[in-house]
């Protein structure tokens, strides 16, 4: 028959060899990160103290009494295009994402450093935009910046402007947040809707329009994670989940803590914009960049207590209790659907891209 | 969300899960022709939800799947010249050549973008007159039309510096095909409801009276999935064989006769390749001799070099239904969607980054424990 499929020329492409260069999947937070930190970054730094765990590395001072406060040390750099959208600006951006790496770890922020790399040709005007957009933000945040850097490079050579922010926060005694502590039985808690920056930031980058303004969420959480650690003192662990989205947060603490997440879609809470934008791009809302969310696990016990108090604070209205740490399938998050069926939700492999149709 | 949580809704999902059990005798198995019914499938557990007698297999509806080794290269070889802007569907980037992908492609600077309308396209080639704005034009009969009326508005504005590298692909001769093959082991199909939408359901009906397998046009939220299932399967005990429509609310019996027409101004059918199945007749569209200006694959000839391949992915037989991706020993160890083995791995429409994206627990083994 003419057209019968012919199997004998079926063959599969051999396997490409590994990437020689870098790939924009190594940026996005998901596995081919988690590769390049585990294979390149830990080797190097690991004999000198690299914490890859935790958003902040932890301090004591060399005078200091056990036990007493420590020093709690994060940094990060912004890179994001366009450099303004709604809702914010790349300095926002740098002030709150930075303070919210130490707000998760329970430290109380200190103060910044700033190093920016322009590009030749950027608008002053920008630039100032920019700076005094940094300057309310850390006005807003209670936090001083008290140094910094500039350079600039070749036209065409940088996006218009790169960001670094280094931060510096105190972390009082008694709190001991860590991505380990988590134990089956313990509650998932967000602090509110997932994906809002991440859809914000692409329908300005692809124009596509809403009928409201969607705005990235970018806030400092430090004041909202006070609130929680005294209704909650025995809360195990918190992540912003930024890049990469909730998945990459939950599936560090299921691979990390040696547990198994189990969410329910149900109950996740998304903004009818972003379900609306994901279903037309074909994304997941669960691998959308967050920038003022943040991810707690707390005992059972304690998780009703936490969630009340996470709503009455501004950043954490619409908080909701999403899931459970499981002792089931460890190292897995998992995801009840909506009709009921289950789904195991794996880390972000390379961009998530858009689908065809 | 309107025409969105009514699909979705859990009460109604459990009522059809109910109904299938009870219409359901005897073992059946199912192909749900489109990856985008695949993806649906995994990531709402629908297969978890039915009887044990029902076997969905998954169909070769994934146009990221099923452009051939040949043309992936080609594409790659015009997307490096620095005279050309490449512009493709996002998951066409990630997709292996014979030694690498678009998206290493334009690690190493070449100028490749993704697009969501191959229009964004013209606007391009308006911008950058001096370089030649390439479009990589695949898919179903879904994509078809957009990509025709892209290349007839070109024609129309004489926009010559664009261009459309196409390996467009029809459903009804690779359903014809898997029912042809003597491996074949569906019954029974649900058709790929965004293909109906512009072809309509006429073309089925001939295939459904000459295998004597019921057809049912099949939307992709869950409840429409749910509906197409309970549907195919009470058709399979009742002997019934035919075209039946469940998703009216796209989908007529004529499709979209602007598309059609459309579809028919630019292209004409051709035989085509399949990646993993092989070539199939008439299974294809390529533009029409008056508009060949615009084909980038005359624009920039490019050598076709023998692609050297290897034997242990099994794509084509998952792209057929005749294996499930779990059977596959390299699924999710050698193969996964970071380092992909076949193209199935790389669309999360592909059957096999369904399942490892979403795939239902027990289905993983050895993977999660690793």
């Amino acid at each position: 028959m003419p057209d019968t499929p012919n199997m004998d020329g079926w063959q599969c492409p051999t396997p490409p060899a590994a990437p020689e260069q870098v790939l924009l999947g190594h940026g996005s937070g998901g596995r081919l990160s988690a590769a390049l930190l585990r294979n390149l970054f830990i080797p190097a730094f690991r004999d000198l103290g690299l914490n890859a765990e935790e958003d902040q590395a932890s301090l004591s001072l060399p005078c200091a009494e056990p036990n007493s406060l420590r020093l709690a040390l994060t940094t990060d750099s912004y890179v994001v295009r366009p450099i303004f959208f709604p809702g914010g600006d790349i300095g926002r951006l740098a002030v709150n994402g930075t303070i919210n790496d130490l707000a998760v770890g329970g430290a109380r922020p200190i103060a910044l450093a700033a190093a920016f790399i322009l590009e030749e040709g950027l608008a002053l005007s920008d630039l100032q935009r920019v700076v005094a957009s940094m300057r309310d933000a850390c006005k807003q945040a209670g936090i001083n910046l008290v140094t910094g850097d500039t350079k600039v490079v070749d036209r065409g050579k940088g996006d218009q402007l790169y960001i670094t922010t280094t931060g510096f926060g105190i972390a009082p005694p008694g709190v001991s947040l860590s991505v380990r502590n988590p134990r089956p039985g313990d509650r998932v808690l967000v602090s509110g809707t997932i994906g809002d920056h991440g859809i914000a930031i692409m329908s300005v980058r692809e124009g596509i329009e809403f009928e409201t303004v969607l705005e990235s969420d970018t806030a400092p959480l430090y004041d909202l994670v006070v609130a929680m650690l005294e209704a909650c003192p025995t809360l195990r662990w918190m992540r912003d989940p930024t890049r990469g989205g909730l998945s990459s947060a939950l599936n560090e603490l299921a691979t990390t803590a040696h547990v198994g997440v189990q969410l329910t879609e149900a109950a996740l809470p998304i903004r009818t914009e972003v379900q609306a934008a994901c279903e037309m791009l074909g994304l997941d809302p669960l691998y959308v960049a967050n920038e003022g969310k943040l991810v707690a696990v707390a005992p059972a016990d304690d998780a009703g207590r936490l969630l009340a108090a996470m709503r009455g604070h501004p950043l954490g209205r619409k908080a909701a209790l999403v899931g459970e740490v499981v002792a089931d399938h460890a190292g897995v998050v998992t995801l009840r659907s909506l009709i009921g069926g289950e789904r195991v939700v794996p880390m972000l492999a390379g961009e998530q891209l858009p689908r065809i149709c | 969300m309107k025409y969105l949580d009514e699909y979705r809704d859990p009460k109604a999902a459990e009522t059809l899960r109910r109904a299938i059990r009870a219409a359901t005798t005897r073992p059946w198995t199912l192909m749900e022709v489109c990856g985008g019914q695949t993806h649906t499938i995994v990531k709402y557990g629908i297969d978890g939800l039915l009887p044990p007698e029902i076997a969905l297999v998954h169909g070769p509806g994934c146009p990221v799947c099923v452009t051939p080794l040949e043309t992936i290269d080609q594409a790659i070889a015009i997307a490096a010249r620095p005279d050309v802007i490449f512009c493709s569907f996002g998951d066409m980037l990630r997709v292996p050549g014979s030694e690498r992908d678009l998206l290493t492609v334009k690690a190493r600077g070449g100028d490749v973008r993704v697009v969501y309308s191959p229009l964004d396209c013209l606007k391009l080639a308006e911008q950058h007159p001096d370089r030649t704005v390439v479009f990589f034009a695949v898919g179903f009969e879904t994509t078809a039309p957009a990509n025709a009326m892209a290349v007839w508005h070109a024609q129309r504005r004489g926009v010559r510096n664009s261009a459309v590298l196409v390996s467009h692909v029809r459903v009804p001769p690779a359903m014809t095909a898997i029912l042809s093959a003597p491996a074949n082991r569906v019954q029974g199909f649900l058709a790929a409801g965004h293909v109906c939408t512009v072809m309509g359901y006429e073309e089925y009906e001939p295939l459904a009276a000459r295998f004597h397998v019921p057809i049912v046009v099949t939307g992709f939220e869950p409840l429409d999935l749910l509906q197409g299932i309970y549907q195919g399967v009470r058709m399979l005990e009742e002997g019934r064989v035919g075209v039946e429509n469940p998703y009216a609310r796209a989908v007529t019996r004529e499709g979209n006769p602007h598309a059609r027409r459309l579809i028919d101004e630019v292209f004409e059918v051709t035989d085509r390749a399949w990646r993993g199945i092989g070539t199939i007749p008439a299974s294809g569209y390529r533009l029409r001799a008056r508009y060949q200006d615009f084909d980038a694959g005359r624009r920039f000839p490019v050598t076709a070099r023998p692609v050297r391949e290897a034997t242990e992915c099994i794509a084509g037989l998952i792209l057929q239904g005749v294996k499930k991706p779990r059977e596959c020993p390299a699924f999710g160890g050698r193969c996964t969607p970071e380092r992909p083995l076949g193209a199935t791995m790389v669309s999360s429409e592909g059957a096999c980054a369904a399942y490892y994206h979403h795939g239902r627990l027990h289905t993983l083994g050895s993977r999660t424990n690793a």
